[in-house]
């Protein structure tokens, strides 16, 4: 096996797959207090993240949208991270992952979302990985312009 | 175990001499053999290009147009016969005629800001098709917002073809200009342009072709063809980045104004007004990319020698192939099957993102594009958010085309997608 094989299959872990096949919390919410459109214009990418935040915590959270494996299931996982946090703690993760696709990964255990540090072999692939954590972000700021991840 | 060398020697009936002309090609990418692919968005160079203008550099180099020294008087021969080279190439009738631009974007924007902003007002045309890159849809956009101009689309079919009756049908006395592609560079269909353009000028419109995908892979003659411009881009031809040409007719450049003001666009310049000089000067203003516009001559020089022709014909046979060899793999679907096409496959593997695609694929060494291919009106009729798209050129063949099936083959197997042919 090369390198580039092995980085691939660092890339496109099991669970990848699993949450590219099978998205959580994949649906609008109707009731939902926040939410962001997010666009990849390069990639065609396109989704919509919905939050109902109460007492400062993510009480729920859902997204709906089209785009490659690494990005809908970054989403996915996204989704499972947040719930129950609160605004602050979200954002601390969001500065976090972000470091730990690009630069220096810092102490904390990020569950599941590790399962996306195979993205930092693949520069061209990060904007997937945080095309749905930027509409996050914009969502919780109220922000309503397309969230980009350049 | 072949070598990378020994597989670019393997005897093959699609096959032309020329991958040792090609440095590039000898590089592994990811320590596999390089199966590039990728010619639509740029092809590589050969050494008798990356030559001509090193050379430029180390024997020539002065700046042109200002030749009391004698070289700067080398320098302006070899920019003018440059020029001469692009006349002949593309069949202009006159070399004042070529203007050299950065590319086909400056090319098109050129006309939209002289041509354009000169002879448009509100209410009147402009016709495009459904195929055009963003290239020549936007500056015409642009236009229409300074003038009031409107914009129309011809559709595409199902296969992604321009169909003349509905192209036909958008044409009325108040179109002024159409602007249209001679190959598209998302799908490879050739549209008829000789046809549209007399059509079009028997409403009284100007023609601008987007030569960008055909100069080099089929023999352009602009007189043949009657357009009022052709437009294209010297590294889609195995020349350098940065050159292109603007081909437009000498009655209507002789009518439009300059657009950029400078150095080498004028005749005298005094504070109260300035006279300008005339085509092509007054469209080149500033020094421009000289060594450029020579190495792009010896781009053509070599395409040339090779013989478009043959160039033709051994990309026909590839597509050919590729297109049977990709059809072969289930789950595949090709997007553009257009009667007349050239070697551009564009196409979606089920259940796998074109995006997540590329990736695998270029780990096998195979670079494709993945996307919308700067053509998203496009995208958006087939009702996709973009393609995987094999561009092929002169140094292509069936080992390339081999190394493609595998590496989709291999990306079906990483996705539990593959199933049994």
């Amino acid at each position: 096996m090369s390198a580039m094989d092995g980085n691939l299959r660092e890339l496109y872990q099991e669970v990848i797959f699993d949450h590219n096949r099978q998205p959580r919390n994949f649906h609008e919410m109707p009731e939902a207090d926040h939410h962001a459109d997010g666009h990849n214009p390069l990639c065609g990418d396109q989704l919509t993240v919905y939050l109902r935040i109460d007492n400062d915590v993510i009480q729920d959270v859902s997204f709906v949208g089209h785009g490659c494996a690494i990005s809908t299931a970054s989403a996915s996982l996204m989704t499972e991270a947040v719930k129950g946090k609160t605004v602050a703690e979200v954002e601390a993760l969001f500065k976090d992952f972000h470091a730990l696709l690009t630069d220096t990964p810092p102490e904390r255990d990020f569950g599941k979302l590790a399962v996306l540090t195979g993205v930092r072999e693949f520069p061209a692939r990060v904007k997937c990985a945080t095309l749905a954590w930027h509409t996050l972000h914009n969502a919780l700021i109220g922000d309503h312009t397309p969230a980009h991840t350049e | 175990m072949n070598t990378v060398a020994d597989l670019r020697h393997t005897a093959s009936a699609t096959r032309l001499p020329v991958a040792d002309d090609f440095p590039i090609l000898a590089r592994p990418v990811h320590g596999r053999r390089l199966a590039y692919l990728d010619n639509g968005a740029t092809t590589q160079k050969p050494t008798a290009v990356i030559e001509a203008e090193a050379r430029f550099y180390r024997e020539s180099n002065a700046n042109i147009h200002r030749g009391v020294h004698w070289l700067s008087q080398h320098a302006t021969e070899l920019y003018d016969g440059a020029r001469a080279t692009v006349q002949r190439f593309i069949g202009a009738a006159r070399a004042d005629e070529i203007i050299f631009t950065r590319g086909t974007t400056e090319a098109i924007n050129l006309v939209a800001n002289t041509w354009g902003r000169k002879q448009l007002t509100a209410g009147d045309e402009i016709l495009i098709t459904t195929l055009e890159h963003h290239s020549n849809i936007v500056p015409w956009q642009m236009l229409c917002e300074q003038t009031g101009a409107v914009l129309k689309v011809a559709p595409v079919n199902e296969i992604g073809e321009v169909e003349l009756a509905g192209f036909d049908a958008l044409l009325s006395p108040r179109t002024r200009l159409v602007a249209i592609t001679h190959i598209s560079n998302a799908l490879g269909s050739i549209n008829p342009v000789a046809e549209m353009v007399e059509h079009a000028h028997a409403v009284g419109a100007v023609v601008l072709v987007d030569g960008a995908q055909a100069v080099a892979h089929q023999a352009v003659d602009v007189q043949a063809l009657g357009c009022d411009f052709y437009a294209f881009s010297g590294h889609k031809l195995y020349g350098p980045t940065g050159i292109g040409v603007l081909y437009g007719r000498a009655e209507l450049l002789a009518d439009m104004p300059p657009w950029q003001g400078g150095g080498d666009m004028i005749r005298t310049v005094s504070f109260e007004r300035s006279t300008y000089a005339e085509a092509p000067q007054r469209f080149e203003a500033g020094t421009p990319n000289i060594a450029g516009a020579v190495a792009l001559a010896a781009a053509i020089d070599y395409v040339q020698a090779l013989g478009m022709k043959r160039i033709v014909a051994h990309e026909h046979a590839l597509l050919e192939h590729a297109t049977a060899a990709l059809r072969a793999i289930p789950g595949l679907r090709m997007v553009g099957t257009a009667a007349n096409k050239a070697g551009i496959l564009s196409f979606m593997i089920e259940h796998i993102h074109p995006h997540d695609l590329g990736t695998i694929l270029d780990s096998e060494g195979v670079a494709i594009r993945a996307g919308h291919h700067c053509a998203m009106p496009l995208m958006t009729r087939f009702g996709i958010p973009g393609t995987a798209r094999a561009s092929l050129a002169i140094y292509n063949d069936e080992t390339d085309i081999a190394a493609l099936v595998t590496a989709i083959e291999k990306a079906q197997a990483l996705f539990g997608t593959r199933k049994k042919a």
